[in-house]
Parts: structure tokens; C-alpha cells; sequence
């Protein structure tokens, strides 16, 4: 496995290595390029070739699962149960009905509300905070900041026994209004750090121009800033949205039946349903579906959140 | 004087205020329960047991310290993280240099790619559990019976290593997408200097590119460290942290005492010193992230 992989290492490298065109126009080759040279270029091709098809092997064995259970949820569950595997069946979308029958439509529409009001509070809280914390910097901008990093460092299970005693105590146990609150301080410091990261890219200049044409600092901020940073704010926004539909271990805690959201849902199917392949593939496609696209639409921005803005 | 100082106060002031929701907010969401949990972890408190309230000093860090399982699970989190992020790096930077040239399709790869990330962690966890790992219908077992593996239960004879599988499999796009990042903002004139120079292509790898991507490989680490300390809904969903506690983690075994057992003073001690453990880690993201991000201003 090795031998192969790293003499194709040498050989990708050389692809890189033609003199002539640089990385970026390597594709087309010039005119007045000597035999040997076409030759080895000839050469380069096939080993260009090999390395694409590697790296869809790779894409393909990591997408597999995925690709697997979107299948087996249009699958009736004998079809799901075979040996070898079938990937050739009559499609239904019986598993689809009865899930939805079953009432996993109620715990996405509470995913979407916890992840949808989580984030517009995020997002609430969180812009003018980036704001004091780049454009128009407090004293202490380094402190503060370093303090909402910390937040995201701190174990979720160092705080999960006292608020469960207290949500239990004000009763606002399987509450939906609780997880918005925890999904709110959860995602607030990624939020800031990252919609900081856009603020900075602002010239400071503009806003300076903006103020002393006489507009007032909201003026400014809402005419020339915000529309500036909104492609940011909206890969904030997205990031957010896939950490709090995602979220398991509060969810899991501090609900039940009422509150109960998509991800909880699932945890039927490991003990009664247990057997259901095809209906918790339609269950689990259900529940993985909004956040994949919404991961998609983000893709090119996912590293900056997952690195607090660190990252471009 | 007076009157300068005044002024600029109230221009502190102007600057504060927009800062000092978020602020308060996250204090009293993150701090205020890690405060409690202190408190309550001095305390012996059981939920069920009425009256059980009572102050015992550091009686429940002694037990927690004594308790052979307690070490196992802490053993158990560490070979969690550290396995699945080792692996999840390597694995990662492999997919990176795949990713760093042009083909066709490489949009499509990438998405692809990344959706193991992205997949809701438990729905991810129970389709490893149930469709890849399953010892009749499991396609893993299916793949590898050409080279004699039978009916073998995955899940019950490794439980840690196959929610790694799972970590894994979810955790290599993250890593990827990181290092991919580096390799693109990898300058191309050194790299053209380098080969100027007559160097060969390994020798420019090892030189040039992974100096370059040490940044991200660490960020990439310490991150990903960071959020697998957390990990809960794979192990909650694949074993159940079983047989006994052979794959349970710190967050998985602090939800069995304060949830199944009600012994809320020993959970919130077993929760401080998860956070005293992850102190050293979080210092050194914290300074890493720091390091970048002031490191990427100036240079702007």
C-alpha cells in the first residue's frame, strides 16, 4: 500500500515540477516545447490521471455510508435485510410516511425552531459584540476576546449537573426555550471570533469617511459596514445552524417528549426499533438532510468558523 | 482634565455597550454553572435520596480519585482523542495533497468529502453501528469476505475502536479542510525557488510544504481535541459506553452517574477534573489560535 502511494508521490510531485507553466496553468502545453519534454508531459498526464482517480476512490469510500443509508431508506425492510447487500431494489417511500407518520415531524419542526431562534439570537448579540471588538475596539479587545475562546474550551459536562438542577427547578425541563438559550451560549464566541475575522477585512477608513460625512455611527454602520460583512454573517449564520442541529448531549438531558429534537428522535431506533433498518435510514436522512445543505452552501467558509476566523 | 476624562469615559462607555450583552450573556450561560458545579462537586447530594444535601469537603474528589473505573474511563478518553485525531490528521493530509491539484470533478470530491462531517453525529454513529459494522448485513463484513472474515461482531469485540471508526470517519474531512486551506495559501515562488534550486519533490515536501503546513496541523490537532473531548452521541448511540465501562468516556460516564445514578456531588467532581485535564490542551488551542490570528493581522 505504501510502495505504490509514494512512487506516486514523486511522480504527482514532477507534474508540479514542469518549469513552463506553473501550478495553476499546468494544463495546456505551449507550442515550442522540445520532444522529450512532450514526452514527459505525456507522462504526467497519466500520472495526473491516477491521482484524480484516487482521489475519487477516496471521496467515494468516505461518502459510501452516507450514500448507503439515503438508499436503504427508499428500501422496503426486506430489501434491507439481505446477504450479500442488494443496491439494485424496487424504491418505495413507504419508510419516509411512517416516520413521518410516527411523529419525527414534530421534533424536526422543534430542530428547526431551537436552530433557527438560536441562531438569530446569535446573531443578535453577536454582531454588535465583533463590532467592539474590531472596528471600534473597547479597551481590553484582547482580554475579552481571549475570555469567549476560553467559554468554547470548557468540557460540556462540567456544567450540565447544575443546569440540569436548575432548569428542573424553574421548570423549564423539555423546554424548547432552554435549548435555544444553551445553543445560544454555545455558538455566541464562535460567532463573534468569526464575524470578527470579516470585520477586520473592512478598511477602518471607510467607516472614518462615513462618520465624518456627518452620518451617525449607526448610519454608518447599518449603510456601509453591515452590507460589506453580510456574506460573512451569513456563513456565521450557517455555521451556527449546523452546531445546534446537530447538538446531542443537551438536547438528550434536558428533554423529553414535548421538546424533544431530531437528533433525540434517533435514540428510539436503538432500543425498541432497533430492527428497522430501512425506516431509521428514512429517520436518520430525515434528520442529517437540512445541515448537509446547509454545509454544502458553506463549504468554502466551514474552515474559518471551525478555526474561530484563524483560518481563511 | 476632569472634563477630558469624563468625555473619553463616556466614549468607553459608547464603545462598551454594544459588547456588553454578549458579554453578560455568556457569563452568566458558562460561568455561573461552572461556579455551581464547584460548589456542588464539594457537596455529597443524591436526587433521589430527599435530604441527601450535605457539605463533605473534598470527600467526592478522593472517591473519584479511588475509583478504578473512573481511571479507566479517563484512560479510555484519552486513547479516544488522541488515536482519532492522529489518525484523522494523517489521513487528512493525504486527502489534502489529493485535493491541492486540479481535476475534474474536484468540487464534487470535496463535497463529497466533507458530508461525513456534516451528517448529524448520532445518525452518522447508528449507521456505523447497524449498516457497516453489523455481523450478518454489515457491509464492512460483506467487503472483507473475500479475505476469510466471517460473521465477526465488530461492535461487541472492539467497542472503543470502532466509535473511533466512526470519529474517524467524521473528523479526516475536518482535518482536510484545514490543511487543504494551508496548501492553498502556500506562497508558489518558494516552492518555485525550491525547484530552481534542483531540489526533488520530496525533498520539497518535507523542506518547504510541511514547515508551511505545521500551523495548520497543530491548529488542526488542538481543535480537533478540543471538540472530541465532547464526544457523547457516538458512544451513547454505538455501545452504550459497554461491556462495563470498555468504551466509555469522561462526558459518558459523568452522564451515567448524575442521569442513571443521581449521585450529582461525584459528577460534578468528575466534571472539574475533566476541566483541569483539559486545561493544558485548551491553553495550548488558545495560544495557537491566538498566535495565528494576531500572527494573519499583521501581516494585513
Amino acid at each position: 500500500m505504501t510502495d505504490p502511494a509514494l512512487s506516486g508521490d514523486t511522480t504527482s510531485a514532477t507534474v508540479r515540477d514542469t518549469p513552463v507553466a506553473g501550478s495553476a496553468a499546468q494544463s495546456r502545453s505551449s507550442a515550442d516545447e522540445t520532444r522529450p519534454r512532450q514526452r514527459a508531459r505525456r507522462k504526467h498526464r497519466g500520472a495526473a490521471v491516477i491521482w484524480a482517480v484516487l482521489a475519487w476512490l477516496a471521496a467515494l469510500v468516505f461518502f459510501f455510508p452516507v450514500l448507503w443509508m439515503v438508499l436503504t431508506a427508499f428500501k422496503y425492510e426486506r430489501a434491507a435485510y439481505t446477504d450479500p447487500p442488494t443496491l439494485w431494489f424496487s424504491p418505495t417511500l413507504e419508510q419516509f410516511q411512517a416516520v413521518l407518520a410516527s411523529g419525527v415531524g414534530t421534533t424536526l419542526l422543534n430542530s428547526a425552531f431551537a436552530t433557527l431562534v438560536s441562531t438569530t439570537c446569535v446573531l443578535v448579540l453577536g454582531i454588535p459584540a465583533a463590532f467592539a471588538l474590531s472596528l471600534r475596539p473597547v479597551k481590553k479587545t484582547k482580554d475579552v476576546l481571549f475570555f469567549f475562546l476560553s467559554t468554547k474550551m470548557l468540557p460540556i459536562v462540567a456544567v450540565i449537573v447544575p443546569l440540569y438542577v436548575i432548569v428542573n427547578r424553574i421548570g423549564l425541563l423539555d423546554n424548547i426555550w432552554t435549548l435555544i438559550i444553551l445553543y445560544t451560549g454555545m455558538n455566541l464566541p464562535i460567532a463573534i471570533w468569526m464575524m470578527r475575522s470579516f470585520f477586520l477585512e473592512v478598511p477602518a477608513e471607510l467607516l472614518e469617511a462615513a462618520s465624518m460625512d456627518g452620518a451617525s455611527l449607526w448610519t454608518a454602520v447599518r449603510r456601509v459596514i453591515l452590507p460589506l460583512v453580510s456574506p460573512g454573517i451569513a456563513a456565521t449564520a450557517l455555521i451556527c445552524v449546523i452546531f445546534s442541529w446537530n447538538e446531542f448531549f443537551f438536547a438528550v438531558n434536558l428533554t423529553a417528549v414535548r421538546a424533544q429534537t431530531a437528533p433525540v428522535s434517533l435514540v428510539g431506533f436503538i432500543t425498541g426499533e432497533g430492527l428497522f433498518w430501512a425506516r431509521l435510514s428514512a429517520a436518520s436522512t430525515l434528520a442529517a438532510l437540512p445541515v448537509v445543505i446547509a454545509g454544502w452552501v458553506a463549504q468554502n467558509k466551514l474552515v474559518r468558523g471551525l478555526s474561530f476566523g484563524a483560518i481563511k | 482634565m476632569t472634563k477630558h476624562s469624563t468625555l473619553s469615559r463616556a466614549e468607553g462607555w459608547r464603545r462598551r455597550a454594544p459588547l456588553l450583552p454578549a458579554l453578560l450573556f455568556t457569563i452568566l450561560v458558562t460561568q455561573v454553572p461552572f461556579l455551581l458545579t464547584v460548589y456542588y462537586s464539594t457537596h455529597s447530594w443524591n436526587l433521589v435520596r430527599p435530604g441527601s444535601w450535605e457539605f463533605v469537603g473534598l470527600q467526592n474528589y478522593l472517591y473519584v480519585f479511588r475509583d478504578s473505573q473512573f481511571r479507566e474511563v479517563a484512560m479510555n478518553t484519552v486513547i479516544l482523542i488522541v488515536g482519532t485525531v492522529l489518525i484523522s490528521a494523517l489521513l487528512g493530509l493525504g486527502l489534502a495533497l489529493l485535493l491541492n491539484r486540479s481535476f475534474r470533478g474536484r468540487g464534487v470530491v470535496r463535497t463529497l468529502l466533507i458530508t461525513p462531517f456534516l451528517i448529524t453525529p448520532v445518525a452518522g454513529a447508528l449507521l456505523w453501528k447497524t449498516a457497516m459494522f453489523d455481523p450478518v448485513f454489515g457491509i464492512v463484513n460483506f467487503v472483507l469476505q473475500p479475505f476469510g472474515v466471517g460473521n465477526f461482531a465488530w461492535v461487541s469485540q472492539f467497542p472503543l475502536a470502532t466509535v473511533m471508526v466512526d470519529l474517524i470517519w467524521r473528523w479526516t474531512p475536518f482535518m482536510m479542510l484545514l490543511i487543504l486551506a494551508g496548501l492553498q495559501s502556500m506562497p508558489e515562488d518558494v516552492l518555485e525557488a525550491g525547484r530552481v534550486d534542483g531540489a526533488g519533490p520530496i525533498a520539497l515536501f518535507r523542506e518547504l510544504t510541511l514547515p508551511h503546513l505545521r500551523r495548520f496541523i497543530e491548529l488542526g490537532v488542538v481543535l480537533g481535541a478540543i471538540y472530541l473531548v465532547n464526544t457523547f452521541g457516538a458512544i451513547y448511540m454505538m455501545t452504550s459506553g459497554g461491556p462495563g465501562v470498555e468504551s466509555a468516556n469522561l462526558p459518558f460516564y459523568i452522564y451515567q452517574r448524575a442521569f442513571l445514578g443521581f449521585e450529582v456531588g461525584q459528577a460534578a467532581a468528575m466534571g472539574v477534573v475533566t476541566v483541569a485535564a483539559t486545561i493544558v490542551i485548551a491553553m495550548l488551542a488558545l495560544r495557537l489560535i491566538f498566535k495565528s490570528f494576531m500572527g494573519a493581522q499583521e501581516a494585513a
